[in-house]
């Protein structure tokens, strides 16, 4: 019963959505004020029958109802509580469910919150949000029904893939679909404008804070889901340039040119059609990241199982709303007024630098990604593209961003000093030299670039922090009035130095990592030690232990440093008797920012087992570094100018003239 | 400086930016990309020795050999012919005799292979889609190898 009321509240869903997608968008074109006020209640009624719908899933997984082929696939009555409630989205057809709970969430918050937006506007947004909506919730009920019924139910179901079970599952999907779907408002607002083909410096600051919310929770999924591969898969590494990753590597790079050319928008008028254009491509690249994730294209941990008609329904989305919005913005782009003028040395001139190198390293990652598929339509010809194209693409291109960054805050609007700003970045750049010449004498014959690389992310987080010196003047006055300065100061000033530190913080933890991290792989009997960095590991033997829907066996591991024990470390291996799998759960030993993890390998026949030792020397700035700038995000998202104060649109009359400079 | 002055600069220093990466992924294409090939497209097209390659097919049974210090001998098959594999490390954990594996590294000069990576499939049901597409080529797809829907 409860599998049918959620199926009937998704077809309900649909239904209102359809109603949506048409009624407030015929509205706002003939200025009529009831087919307007349609929106509001259905984007409310929408989001309340998709979480009536996903509710239900969720309750057949609690109750292990195993009479629903979902549950039955995917969940077993013995696992525990939370992964029966993960894994409702550890499959395809839940994670679409989710998918859709959180774009109609979305569409509800502008609903709700979005009552300081012109009429039409909001109508228009609101409606274009359902088209999307309506596409995907038909995909599920045509495609990918997650309440389907076996005919006499079985009594136990074939559990949840191992490597799913686990509290990543819990975090990480959510978070990233969050990010995902968030930019679908930044989509919507821009065919919206499109549509009215009017757009102003009032439109972009009702779109950055949506882009800001999808861009920090983005940020946060890409950063969980690294760290979960990084403990999970017992590989000790955190990135692997798998399309899975670029999948949402790519939307990120995006949305982050967005959020900087949005800034460009609200404050000076400019750079509005580029705007449109970075929107409606954020969101293009989070269905693309869906399409090649979810159509089995590629075979991954992520695809759940492959449908070919799945793949072509994805597709024909993708190509309806990229290929729409696209020409809707041929079309309409060249109506749109032209913005203020700025000299390439300004501020606006770093963002549009900002924009120009993160918008090519997304292309290379674009190329990275789908060039192995295309040579295979085409030549048929498989080949794969891995680490060292992208090292060798996107890694030159992130480089001279992160040496402009620390001067973009630092230039005046429309003609910015360059001499003024670098003679503020001297002292940055004296301990970004510091850096470089004591990492140079510490690791001496170490690879050449890695002292660069930690000058460059010394310079980023140092530099991140001169604009907050330097405004308040923290060096030159009392502390008190320093403090008092440092209140004044807008939360946005705070936002971008600390999300500009986190993006330093991170590079410093990636040169560490793979520069000095250290690898053994090595095979040991009980009893025999192993030296690794200046930690010694003695194998002390094995232990059973069984979990509740697996079995165990670990190895303890004694660290000793300098002849003290430090910790004890048991690695192990689970073996989940239902799908006949087992997975490798690393031990993780964490000392200041700094990581020794532990992965288990085979046993041998003669008592021995195979063990991987990585040292990660500051591995935890990687991740840190991405929270740091979600928190940037946050603080930015709480400025006051974002909160009060309904932005007014600008003056219609469009007789009057733009400032000239 | 006029509109149309600002204007060039803007598109040109993003068409020059777009040139350097142009640049860039086209010498990274050149030079670090990695072909798959099953058992027999080595044999059939003589890729030579100290070529980097991506190996995929099925483990053959009875060829897995564990020596010591971690170093692992196996053949991958496709069913027509096979090749004899050699690496040092940890295998996956769902590497098995008989299942689908996909290993990269160098083609050596007596006609075995020198693993670096071995990638196995991420669960019981998942076998690598390349693998799946050089057994059909063979005639030696099972229905059994289909996912169990």
């Amino acid at each position: 019963m409860i599998a049918e009321i959620g199926h009937y509240a998704l077809v309900l869903a649909l239904g209102l959505a359809i109603i949506q997608g048409v009624a407030p968008l015929i509205g706002a074109r003939l200025r009529d004020d009831t087919l307007m006020a349609v929106a509001g209640p259905t984007a409310l009624g929408q989001f309340a029958f998709i979480a009536i719908s996903f509710a239900a899933l969720t309750a057949c997984y609690i109750q292990s109802d195993f009479s629903v082929v979902n549950v039955y696939e995917n969940s077993h009555s013995a696992k525990p509580l939370i992964y029966k409630i993960s894994g409702v989205w550890g499959n395809h057809e839940g994670s679409m469910l989710l998918w859709v709970l959180i774009l109609a969430l979305f569409g509800a918050l502008v609903a709700a919150f979005g009552g300081n937006l012109p009429a039409t506007l909001k109508a228009n947004v609101l409606g274009v949000q359902s088209w999307i909506a309506a596409a995907f919730v038909a995909f599920i009920l045509g495609t990918s029904n997650p309440f389907l019924r076996i005919v006499g139910g079985p009594l136990e179901g074939r559990d949840l893939n191992p490597i799913l079970q686990d509290i990543g599952l819990a975090v990480h999907p959510p978070l990233l679909y969050i990010g995902y779907v968030g930019l679908s408002i930044s989509f919507s607002f821009a065919v919206a404008a499109l549509i009215e083909g009017r757009i102003d410096a009032a439109w972009a600051r009702w779109v950055r804070p949506w882009t800001l919310t999808a861009w920090l929770f983005l940020t946060l999924g890409v950063a969980m889901g690294s760290y979960w591969a990084y403990y999970e898969l017992g590989w000790g590494g955190w990135w692997f340039w798998d399309p899975v990753e670029n999948a949402s590597l790519m939307p990120w790079l995006a949305a982050t040119a967005l959020l900087h050319s949005a800034v460009v928008m609200e404050k000076r008028n400019a750079l509005k059609v580029w705007t449109v254009l970075l929107a409606i491509l954020a969101f293009s690249l989070s269905l693309i990241g869906t399409f090649l994730v979810r159509s089995g294209v590629l075979t991954s941990v992520h695809t759940f199982a492959s449908d070919p008609s799945r793949g072509v329904f994805i597709l024909a989305i993708l190509i309806l709303f990229i290929g729409g919005g696209l020409a809707l913005y041929a079309w309409r782009a060249p109506t749109l007024k032209q913005g203020g003028l700025f000299a390439p040395i300004s501020r606006e001139g770093a963002l549009v630098f900002n924009n120009l190198f993160l918008t090519a390293a997304c292309a290379t990652v674009f190329v990275g990604t789908l060039y192995p598929l295309a040579i295979e339509a085409l030549t048929g010809a498989k080949i794969s593209v891995g680490a060292p194209f992208f090292n060798l693409t996107f890694g030159p291109l992130f480089v001279p961003i992160l040496l402009v960054m620390p001067f973009g805050p630092l230039l005046a609007w429309k003609r910015g000093d360059a001499l003024g700003a670098a003679q503020r970045l001297i002292s940055a750049a004296a301990m970004a030299l510091v850096a470089m010449a004591v990492t140079f004498a510490i690791a001496g014959g170490g690879p050449v670039l890695a002292p660069f690389g930690i000058g460059l992310a010394v310079f980023a987080m140092v530099g991140a922090m001169a604009d907050l010196i330097e405004r308040t003047a923290v060096m030159r006055v009392a502390p008190a009035v320093a403090l008092t300065r440092a209140r004044g100061l807008p939360r946005s000033a705070w936002g971008t130095a600390i999300a500009h530190f986190g993006i330093g913080l991170t590079m410093l933890g990636i040169i560490c990592e793979s520069t000095w991290g250290i690898e053994r792989i090595v095979s040991l009997k009980p009893n025999e030690a192993v030296t690794v960095s200046s930690y010694d590991l003695t194998f002390d033997g094995m232990i059973s232990r069984d979990g509740p829907n697996y079995r165990q066996v670990s190895a303890k591991f004694t660290v000793r440093q300098g002849g003290n024990v430090i910790e004890v470390m048991e690695p192990s291996k689970r073996n989940f008797t239902t799908r006949e799998t087992s997975t490798t759960e690393a031990a993780l030993m964490t000392r200041g920012a700094s990581q020794l993890y532990v992965s288990l390998g085979d046993a041998n026949p003669d008592g021995s087992i195979a063990v991987r030792i990585y040292h990660k020397p500051l591995v935890l700035f990687i991740w840190l570094g991405a929270v740091v700038m979600a928190f940037g995000g946050l603080l930015s998202l709480t400025d006051r100018r974002l909160r009060v104060g309904a932005p007014k649109p600008a003056r219609k009359s469009r007789g009057t003239l733009q400032p000239a400079e | 400086m006029t509109r149309k002055q600002r204007r060039l600069i803007l598109i040109g220093s993003g068409l020059g930016v777009l040139a350097i990466s142009a640049l860039l992924v086209l010498n990274a294409l050149r030079d670090s990309i990695v072909f798959f090939n099953s058992p027999t497209d080595v044999i059939e097209k003589k890729i030579a020795a100290g070529t980097r390659i991506r190996l995929g097919g099925l483990v053959k049974p009875g060829t897995l050999v564990r020596g010591e210090e971690l170093n692992v001998r196996f053949e991958v098959t496709d069913g027509k012919s096979a090749i004899p594999v050699a690496y040092k490390g940890i295998l996956p954990d769902l590497f098995r005799e008989g299942q689908g594996v996909i290993a990269e590294g160098l083609l050596e000069p007596a006609g075995s292979f020198k693993a670096e990576t071995v990638l196995a499939k991420h669960d019981e049901t998942y076998m690598p889609k390349e693998v799946a597409d050089a057994l059909k080529k063979q005639g030696h797809w099972k229905e059994e190898y289909e996912k169990k829907k």
